[in-house]
């Protein structure tokens, strides 16, 4: 069931469309904000509040890459892959998190900590490399960087 | 030296609010605009010769001159800024929103005005939280203001602006892509005619614009065209944010005349590379613009120089290559990105994409052989302008086509060594 703030808040959003179905992506978001991902019962919902099919909403979820449909850990580290990050070494960053989380880039830690997922570009890439944790950007991370970023994170 | 876009940025990266904004003239364009005509106002932003700052270099004032006027158009009408800014290496726009937010809602209001918009989205990149956030409150300030809303400063003209948030493809960024992506779909392209101008949004008129293009609309109706065009040192109006990344010793985003050349900006304002390397090459405007090596150093960065150097002044945010960093695995990053990104429509572009990143992997991997060469040369021009749907694949191949060119040794030594010779 969508939540009475979830349900109010995508209500309050359709008055910036002239129709429901421009809401969809944005409803999924909404309820990811909240969950963390969208589930089948989440898009159910979803589809009935908007009167668009679950599987015009699912076409939809699925092309883009930000919304998720399986569950994610407490906290979602995006690490950018993209070209300065690169040349920076996002590798070594990717590693190092892989390794002292112990799951590896899409994968989520045992305790459910962590999801570890790759991204492109954060722009920021005058200083790169850089990491987007629930939200909040890293700048300048490196392998002992990361180490103490992540351990602020329950 | 005048800095319109970043000149009010603070040093703590915090927004400018909005009475520091108005402090230093902000919203003054706004209320002259409004005492001239929307086609007056098309007129003198097409004299500025402001050219767009998204990509393609389009004439700004050409772009709004073919959307329907008068009491006969049809509405609403609708403008969208373009605030995907997905392409790796470019990062000007996030730094326009988060910092001086009010600016770009001015150059929106200004934009709006001029082509009659009803409404207007900003179309933001998901990632964005933070420009989400103050965007939010500045477009909340600026209705408390009455810059915004219903008749706006006791003009009569009417604006709604709403923050629309994506859910992340690096399509999404391309104007058509972005307008089935507004409207809830998967953002595919659409065909070109009919022009978003004419039928955009729901089939009404629409300009979609980057967002440092709007960011100079209202310091041109406030200081007028030939001061817009004397803050350049070349033909193409107004300054340009200029950013540099990669190995140099001062990595950053500068405000400076457009026409600035490349030398200039790479060694005065980014340092100069860092100590013991050298400079290989520079991607001088995103991921999805040929290199320019050496020779080119002296290029005035603006429109029309770049593409005779055989590149695109792009998004002018420059991608530097330097000696150390293998030239193959940084086209292979750079593909891998485009592959992964390719919306799929088009089969040259989803297949040949993914064909040419497998190609530069295994090279990296060493594991390459000549005929990976030829084949790489082919993709280049089998996803030339023309022979896909969109500007993605086009885009996606030229660092490839340029790195064959200027780095064949680099391209050759994978493949006779079976290995990466920058990997100890
Ligand atoms: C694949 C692709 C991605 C693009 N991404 C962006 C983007 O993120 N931001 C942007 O302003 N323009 C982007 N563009 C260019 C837009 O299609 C369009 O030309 C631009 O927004 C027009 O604004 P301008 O005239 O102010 O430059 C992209 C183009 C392509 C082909
Ligand atoms: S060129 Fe690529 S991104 Fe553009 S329509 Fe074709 S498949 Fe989609
Ligand atoms: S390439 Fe990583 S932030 Fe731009």
């Amino acid at each position: 069931m969508l939540t009475t703030e979830e349900r109010r808040e995508i209500e309050t959003k359709l008055g910036d469309y002239p129709n429901k179905q421009a809401m969809s992506i944005e409803s999924m978001l909404i309820v990811q904000r909240n969950r963390g991902w969208v589930s089948e019962e989440s898009l159910r919902d979803i589809s009935e509040l908007l009167g668009l099919s679950v599987a015009d909403l699912d076409g939809v979820a699925t092309f883009y890459n930000l919304i998720r449909r399986k569950p994610v850990g407490r906290h979602v580290a995006l690490v950018c892959d993209s070209v300065s990050c690169w040349i920076m070494g996002c590798d070594r960053v990717r590693d190092r998190l892989c390794s002292s989380l112990g799951t590896t880039l899409g994968g989520t830690t045992a305790d459910g900590r962590f999801t570890l997922l790759p991204i492109v570009c954060l722009g920021a890439c005058d200083h790169a490399p850089a990491v987007m944790i629930d939200g909040k950007l890293y700048e300048d991370v490196d392998e002992r960087r990361i180490e103490e970023v992540v351990a602020q994170y329950e | 030296m005048d800095k319109p876009l970043t000149g009010n940025f603070r040093a703590d990266k915090e927004a400018v609010s909005l009475a520091e904004y108005e402090r230093s003239g902000g919203y003054q364009g706004l209320r002259k605009a409004m005492l001239m005509a929307p086609a007056e106002v098309i007129e003198l932003v097409k004299r500025s010769n402001l050219r767009g700052r998204g990509g393609a270099g389009f004439p700004t004032g050409m772009k709004w001159s073919f959307v329907p006027l008068g009491k006969d158009a049809p509405h609403p009408k609708y403008l969208v800024a373009n605030a995907d800014e997905m392409e790796p290496g470019t990062f000007k726009d996030r730094a326009l929103m988060e910092r001086d937010p009010h600016q770009l809602i001015e150059g929106m209001i200004v934009a709006a005005y001029a082509i009659e918009a009803d409404i207007g989205y900003i179309f933001l990149r998901g990632e964005y939280e933070c420009s989400y956030e103050r965007l939010a409150r500045a477009i909340a300030e600026a209705q408390a203001s009455n810059y915004l809303g219903r008749n706006i400063l006791g003009s009569g003209y009417n604006l709604a602006i709403h923050l629309h948030a994506s859910a992340g493809r690096y399509i999404c960024g391309e104007e058509t892509a972005l307008l089935n992506a507004l409207e809830g779909k998967r953002a595919h392209p659409r065909t070109k005619p009919p022009f978003p101008q004419i039928s955009g949004l729901w089939g009404k008129p629409t300009v979609v614009q980057n967002v440092e293009t709007l960011c100079n609309v209202h310091h041109i109706v406030n200081h007028g065209t030939d001061w817009f065009r004397g803050l350049s040192r070349t033909q193409d109006g107004g300054t340009k944010l200029y950013g540099a990344s990669g190995k140099v010793k001062r990595p950053g985003l500068w405000e400076l005349p457009m026409g600035t050349p490349l030398r200039e900006i790479l060694e005065e304002h980014a340092g100069g590379m860092r100590n013991g390397l050298h400079f290989r090459g520079v991607l001088p405007g995103g991921a999805s613009t040929d290199f320019l090596v050496e020779e080119h150093l002296d290029t005035p960065m603006d429109y029309e120089h770049v593409q005779r150097a055989g590149s695109r002044l792009g998004t002018g945010t420059m991608i530097v290559l330097d000696d150390q960093t293998c030239p193959v695995g940084m086209v292979w990053n750079l593909e891998h990105f485009f592959a992964q990104e390719s919306c799929g429509w088009c089969t040259p572009c989803w297949s040949g994409l993914a064909w040419t990143e497998k190609i530069l992997y295994a090279m990296e991997q060493g594991k390459g052989s000549a005929r990976d060469l030829e084949t790489l040369t082919f993709q280049t021009k089998f996803l030339a302008p023309g022979n896909t749907f969109c500007a993605l694949a086009p885009g996606a191949v030229e660092p490839l086509q340029s790195a064959l060119k200027y780095f064949a040794d680099d391209f050759r030594r994978h493949v006779d060594e079976q290995r990466c010779p920058w990997r100890r």
